[in-house]
Parts: C-alpha cells; structure tokens; sequence
C-alpha cells in the first residue's frame, strides 16, 4: 500500500517501519526481553488487562523459540518493506491495464500479475533472510543464553560457545564451514526453485 | 480526422473512485497500527529509561513515569564506563567508515574501468567474500587478529573491517556508468591514473559514497558478534558488548539503567537515519543488499 496511493506521511510511516532494521539487535534484545518479562513486561500486562494470565515467555521451553521469532519477524518487516516496494514500482502499469481490460479484478490481477513479476523479488527475500537468520546469534545471546535447556540454541551461538567458553576453536571452526556448507545448499535449493525461467 | 477517442480499457469510473476513497482510510488505519508496533518498543524503551527502579516493581505497571528521573543515565555515565564504551563505539565505527570510503572506490575502479591480468580472479575473491555469511569468518579472523597479536586492541577492532565487498561492489556498479570518454580526455591532458582517480572519478561518485559511509558507519556502530570476541577487556568494549554484558551480567533487572543504556545505543543510530533516510533507502533498494 505504502507504494502507491498514499501520499501523506509516507516518508514518516516509511521511517517508522524501517527503524526496528537499522537499530542495534542488542538493544532490541534488551527491551523485547523487558517486553516479556511474565510479571513487569509490557505483553503481559496488556494480556492482563484483558484477563488472560500471560506465561513466562521467555523461561518456556516451548514459547521461548516462537518469541524469538517474532521478535525477528517485527524487526524485518520494514526491510522487507522496503524490498517490496522497490520491486513493486518495477512492474510495468501496462500489466495492470492489460489484466483489467481483460476483466481481471482486483484479487484476480494480484494473482496473475503482481505475484508472478515479484517472483525475483521474493526470490531475493526469501534467500537474504535465510541466510541471514541461519547465522541468528544477538538475540538468543542476549535474551535466553541459549534457552530454558538449549531451547533457542541456534548454530552461530553453539558455534561461540564452543570456540569461546569452552575453547574448542577447532571444533568451532568445523561448525562455521558445516554452516557455511548448509547457508550454500539451501541458497542453491531456493534459486533453483524460484528462478526466473525466462 | 475524426476526433480522438478516449484510450480503451481506461479502469476506473466514477464508482470506483468513491470506492478507492473510502479504501484509503482503511489502509491508512491499518498502517497506523503498523507504526503503533514498530515504534511501540522504542517508546516502551525512552519510557522506561526515565523511570526510577521502584517504580517498574509497582503493580499494576504504569506507562508514563510518574516520577520521571535522569537518574538511570547519571548512573551509566558515572558507575559504568559508558564514555569509554561510546567513545570506542565511535572509534572503531568512523576509521572503518573513513577506510571504505577511501578503499572501496579504488577496487571498485580499478575492476570497473581499467584491465589487468588478475582483474577475474579479484573479482571473484571479492563476489566470493560478499556471499560468505558474515558469522562464518568470525573465527578465522579472530585467529588471524590473535596471531598477529591485536587481540583486544582497536586495530583488531578495525582492520577486518576497513575494505568491505560491498562497498567494491557498490561502486563498482556505479562507476561502470561513468562515461570513458570523461577519463580519456583526462589522460589526454597528461593526468596519470592517480590524478584521474582523485580529481574525476572520486567527485562523481561522491553519492554513492556518502550512502556507503552511513551504510557503514551504521553497521559498523551496531556490530556485536565480532567485538565480543575480539574486546576481552571491559576498557575496550563497545557499546553493544557493554550493553549485553550488563543485560546479562549483574545489572539483569536494573530495568531502568538497562533501558537508558539501549537508547544511548540506539540514538545515535535514530538521528542519522531520521537525517539521511532518503540515501539509505534509496541506496539499499537500488542495490538490494543490506549493510
């Protein structure tokens, strides 16, 4: 929406949304940890006020993964945001005219025409984030060390832990060039399945 | 000739329009919300820094502080180092910006512009560099900084840092559009390929750099993996490792000095990007890589 037909405070909603991105992981960690705290957090009182006792996000063995996530979710957005609308303005108004001359609706020519020419953009998407978050370490760092018992372990802090704690460099060597192997494969996988066949 | 007709398959009549109006608000409140979640922590965190400590214990918790207080920031500057931490933050973060600036264009236009045997095989190194997920070469860096004995020293800090792929890339990219006929004429005039660089070339690509050094600085300030290897000693912390170690250390529930202590780190991030977002953005979505 952001791409087109909003004019007004465009540039401050676009500020907005993409400063969870730029800001520092760690200070993000910290307030999203205060954020769930199960007694003094933000979550939990507002759940309260509706009447539902929230749980201790972070210290369940099940929760503590899924908050984790959705902290990394909020965070991206606004870069997401800002890819989609990039390849967004690339798809030619043409398109749109030709789809609803055609007779297409409004749900018809999002399926035929947007999803199919933001197939690189999703494709790009969906490879930078995996890269990216495969290698997650700030915010299990920060928020759960490693989680109610390895909970929300991720390899990058494994890979730390052994190097740094226990002083394994070698065996920490050998996780960074498995995650490296993993980061490839899994690149490969996604560029083979969402290439542009032209 | 007759008279022109209106183009076919003109979408939208007037129903639509009224429609496209009330649709509007819609998607208005719903980005409104948007904001409210985004920014909200942020908010939640300037809140939480003015707060005294007794005040996060009451129950129910307030929102604005009742008793708003300077007192957590005193706090970080007096009783933890916070100077220093912030002082080396911007050490490390302005020589690494000042060296992309610098380096970055001359790769970038030596593999843009000139020829010489090699220039595949760099090219490569530095593709090859840029695909390379950064937490894998933590390691082999920090092996490398420790044989050379600048573990936990500001060059340690640095040098990994001070040429980056993307800034290669970067301005590799932008100086494929400088025109030869420019840097001909240059050397024409008697200009060897030192004076070209830095009187022609570096001027034009002025843009681009100025996006690649707030790029960097901002990555740079927020780095954490690779200074909480390499900074062992509290005097050479960088404020996300100080932030960290006291999140996680003795200050675990000094709520309030925890938030003072994440907008110090977030500020200055804030003010740059709330002065110069229009070349971030741009520059992110031309080029499609954060960073």
């Amino acid at each position: 929406a952001l791409s087109r037909g909003i004019t007004r405070f465009r540039t401050a909603f676009r500020v907005g949304y993409y400063l969870p991105v730029i800001t520092s992981i760690v200070a993000i960690a910290v307030v999203w940890r205060f954020l769930l705290n199960p007694d003094i957090g933000l979550i939990n009182v507002l759940l309260k006020d509706i009447g539902i006792n929230g749980p201790d996000w972070l210290a369940s063995k099940t929760l503590a993964m899924p908050s984790i996530i959705a902290m990394a979710v909020w965070r991206n957005l606004g870069f997401a945001m800002v890819v989609f609308i990039a390849g967004l303005q690339a798809i030619p108004a043409m398109l749109y005219e030709a789809a609803s001359i055609d007779g297409a609706g409004r749900w018809q020519s999002f399926r035929y025409v947007t999803l199919p020419m933001l197939r690189p953009t999703i494709l790009f998407m969906l490879v930078i984030t995996t890269i990216g978050y495969l290698q997650l370490f700030e915010e299990p760092f920060v928020m759960t060390d490693g989680g109610p018992l390895d909970a929300t372990l991720s390899v990058t802090m494994y890979m730390y832990q052994q190097g740094f704690e226990f002083f394994k460099q070698g065996y920490a060597s050998a996780i960074a060039y498995v995650l490296f192997v993993i980061v490839a494969v899994i690149a490969f996988l996604q560029f083979r399945f969402l290439r542009d066949d032209a | 000739m007759t008279a022109i007709q209106a183009p076919v398959g003109r979408p939208a009549p007037a129903g639509a329009e009224a429609r496209g109006r009330a649709n509007r608000w819609w998607i208005y409140g719903l980005l409104t919300l948007g904001i409210v979640l985004m920014v909200g922590p942020f908010l939640w965190m300037l809140l939480g820094s003015l707060k005294p400590q007794a005040e996060f214990l009451v129950n129910p918790p307030t929102f604005l502080p009742k008793n708003p207080t300077l007192n957590n920031f005193e706090r970080l500057f007096n009783e933890l180092d916070f100077p220093r931490f912030f002082f080396n933050s911007s050490l490390v973060a302005v020589v690494v910006t000042v060296g992309n600036i610098l380096f970055c264009p001359m790769l970038g236009y030596a593999l843009a512009k000139l020829q010489w045997r090699g220039k595949r095989l760099i090219m490569g190194l530095v593709l090859a560099t840029l695909m390379v997920p950064a937490g894998i070469t933590l390691i082999p860096n920090f092996v490398l900084m420790s044989n050379l004995g600048l573990v936990n020293t500001y060059p340690g800090l640095i040098l990994p840092f001070l040429v980056g792929p993307f800034g290669v890339f970067l301005t590799r990219q932008f100086m494929y559009g400088i025109p030869d006929e420019l840097l001909e004429a240059a050397r024409i005039d008697g200009a060897n390929e030192w004076r070209t660089f830095w009187t022609i070339v570096l001027p034009i690509t002025a843009p681009v750099l100025a996006t690649l050094g707030i790029l960097t600085f901002l990555g740079s300030w927020n780095s954490f993996l690779y200074p909480l290897v390499m900074a062992q000693e509290p005097e050479m912390y960088t404020l996300p490792v100080a932030l960290s170690t006291f999140a996680t250390g003795q200050y675990q529930a000094d709520h309030g000095m925890l938030m003072a202590g994440s907008l110090v780190l977030v500020l200055p991030v804030l003010i740059i990007f709330i002065v110069f977002q229009r070349w971030i953005t741009e520059g992110i979505a031309t080029t499609g890589l954060k960073g």
